[in-house]
């Protein structure tokens, strides 16, 4: 097998050690960090479709992200509140079911992405990190400013959405829930990797020119991949809302968009469980060294950099070695 | 006669104060190897360029299967049956060779947008890509990762990449380049039978090749074509040996 093959599988089965030993210790917190790593692992593989694979750097993730967390806040609100969203041309009523708060987050998800996408997509290198971040800033700004659902304060849901089959109150079954929904998304980014588009896209991020040269178009393949991984962040934006029962703006602010960057770069760029890797190695450093001293990001920063300058494939690619061009 | 797959009609193109293409006319008949000659920055990949879609020509038209295409984008003109490769190498470096290949077999049936299947099971699309790399000799490369091939190589694979396209016309900058004498003279003999498939727009520098392959020769200076015929003529034109060919016989 694969190093990397077996990185990866060594890494669900410490998430799930973790949890499920934290779960008998009776640690509810430790459980809500781990549940943490499957969502933010989640932000960071939607991001890692559009950068690692399409070698899109968006700086814009956050509006995804945010917009999945509020999707959760605006549905979940109006259900506790018993009011409707709106009664005419037809009436639409809120939700507190988990599936239905999903599906709504991964559309407006791929909708905004879409858009989005659509006009950043027009440049690229610098340009395109600077549109994708104006783009996460008009929808910060919006959040703080837009008074139906809070402001500035953000939004608080009194009781968290519930799943079929499922008690989410209880942190271990929210984990397990949230887990499944990282391995069906880690199944459904291997499956998109590995298709026609997958070689497609991965080729346009090393040579358009080369793809134009074949007969396809760089941008809509872009495009398609910004989509779905506006998408995937949505999900995951939606699932962290729910995690901790409350939206606030801070979900849209560049800063979010950053740490899943971040989680990108610490675990891999481009490879599959980076994301997952990357955010593991966050919480538990924001853990830990958050609880030495406040300045912990100094520390992180410091990572970063080593990072970037001497392990390209970041915790992935030091432990698994390079990426073979596997057939 | 029937009309030219291929041709280019009074094509101008300037980079500044230089005319990089200026006043050139050819065109491309079935069948035949058309070899475009002339001396290092004559313009011959500028004019490649603006045939395959990636410059504007300034003015002038060019005229592809029957249609209009000089204001087509490159991706209309490969979807149309233009097959390319590029003077220096352009592929998708990190990827294996197979890789490549299937790229250019999946861009040809011009279905990427397909998700769920695994591209690198797909027999259809192996059968294409293994077939292009045995022409041209690269079989037993197949799973090496593109950047590691040397310079040669990377041309075969840049000729296989556009066969897998099936065009209806080849546009080569200088296949050969890079390739050593044994590569060289297998390449050449499958363009050889390859211009009964589509015929070929070849820049080349080597003259031995040029002279044996080419049904005709245009050559290019300064931007102009000072003439254009069979080898023979082309040979023993004055215009041709004092600007071109005669400085190569007195060095
Ligand atoms: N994008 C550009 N901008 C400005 N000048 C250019 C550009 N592309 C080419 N040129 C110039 O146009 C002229 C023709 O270049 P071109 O590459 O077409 O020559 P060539 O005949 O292919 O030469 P070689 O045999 O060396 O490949 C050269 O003087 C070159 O410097
Ligand atoms: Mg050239």
């Amino acid at each position: 097998m694969r190093a990397e093959t077996i990185l990866n599988a060594a890494l669900l089965a410490m998430l799930v050690a973790v949890a499920l030993w934290a779960w008998t210790a009776d640690e509810p917190f430790i459980i809500t960090l781990v549940t943490k790593v499957a969502i933010f692992a989640i932000a960071g593989i939607g991001l890692n479709l559009a950068l690692g694979l399409g070698g899109l750097v968006s700086l814009g993730h956050a509006a995804f992200f945010g917009i999945g967390g509020y999707a959760m806040g605006i549905l979940a609100s109006h259900a506790q509140s018993y009011t409707p969203l709106m009664e005419w041309p037809l009436l639409v009523e809120g939700t507190k079911s988990m599936p239905v708060i999903w599906l709504v987050a991964i559309l407006a998800g791929a909708l905004t992405a879409l858009v989005i996408g659509a006009l950043s997509l027009r440049t690229t290198g610098v340009y395109f990190i600077m549109i994708t971040l104006a783009f996460g800033q008009m929808f910060y700004y919006f959040a703080i400013s837009w008074p139906a659902y809070g402001g500035e304060d953000g939004l608080p849901i009194y009781v968290r959405n519930g799943f079929p089959g499922l008690n989410t109150l209880d942190p271990i079954q929210y984990f397990a829930l949230c887990f499944a929904v990282m391995c069906a998304v880690l199944l459904l980014v291997a499956r998109i990797a590995a298709s026609p588009f997958g070689l497609a896209l991965s080729g346009a991020r090393q040579n358009p020119q080369r793809v134009q040269a074949v007969g396809l178009v760089p941008y809509r393949l872009f495009l398609v991949a910004f989509t779905i991984s506006g998408a995937i962040t949505a999900l995951s934006g939606a699932l962290y809302a729910d995690l901790n029962r409350f939206v606030s703006p801070t979900m849209f602010s560049w800063q979010t968009s950053g740490e899943i960057m971040i989680f990108v770069i610490l675990g891999g760029v481009g490879r599959l469980f980076g994301p997952v890797a990357g955010a593991a190695l966050f919480i538990a450093l924001e853990h830990v060294l958050g609880g030495l001293s406040e300045f912990w990001h100094i520390y992180l920063g410091a990572l970063l950099l080593v990072v970037v300058l001497f392990a390209r494939g970041g915790l992935i690619g030091l432990v698994a070695g390079r990426e073979v061009a596997h057939d | 006669m029937t009309e030219p797959i291929l041709s280019v009609h009074n094509i101008c193109k300037s980079f500044g104060a230089l005319k990089a293409s200026n006043d050139v006319s050819l065109d491309l008949r079935e069948g035949e190897i058309h070899a475009l000659i002339g001396p290092n920055g004559a313009g011959k990949s500028t004019l490649i360029q603006q045939i395959a879609g990636g410059l504007r020509p300034d003015s002038g038209t060019i005229r592809f299967n029957g249609a209009d295409i000089t204001r087509e984008s490159t991706v209309a003109r490969a979807r149309r049956g233009l097959g390319r490769t590029f003077q220096i190498s352009s592929l998708a470096m990190d990827m294996s060779v197979l890789q490549n290949a299937m790229l250019g077999a999946l861009g040809r049936r011009g279905d990427a947008l397909r998700f769920f299947t695994p591209v690198m099971k797909d027999s259809a699309l192996l059968d294409v890509a293994h077939d292009a790399l045995a022409q041209v000799g690269l079989e037993d490369f197949a799973a090496a990762r593109t950047a590691e091939l040397s310079h040669g190589q990377r041309r075969q694979l840049e000729v296989a990449v556009a066969l897998t396209l099936s065009p209806r016309a080849f546009l080569m900058d200088e296949p050969m380049a890079g390739l050593g004498t044994e590569g060289s003279h297998r390449l050449m003999g499958f363009l050889d039978t390859l211009r009964q498939r589509a015929p070929i727009l070849l820049v080349e520098h080597d003259m031995d090749a040029v002279f044996s392959l080419a049904d005709r020769i245009s050559v290019l200076v300064y931007g102009e074509v000072i003439a254009t015929g069979a080898g023979p003529e082309i040979r023993v034109d004055p215009l041709v040996r004092s600007a071109y060919l005669g400085e190569e016989a007195e060095a």
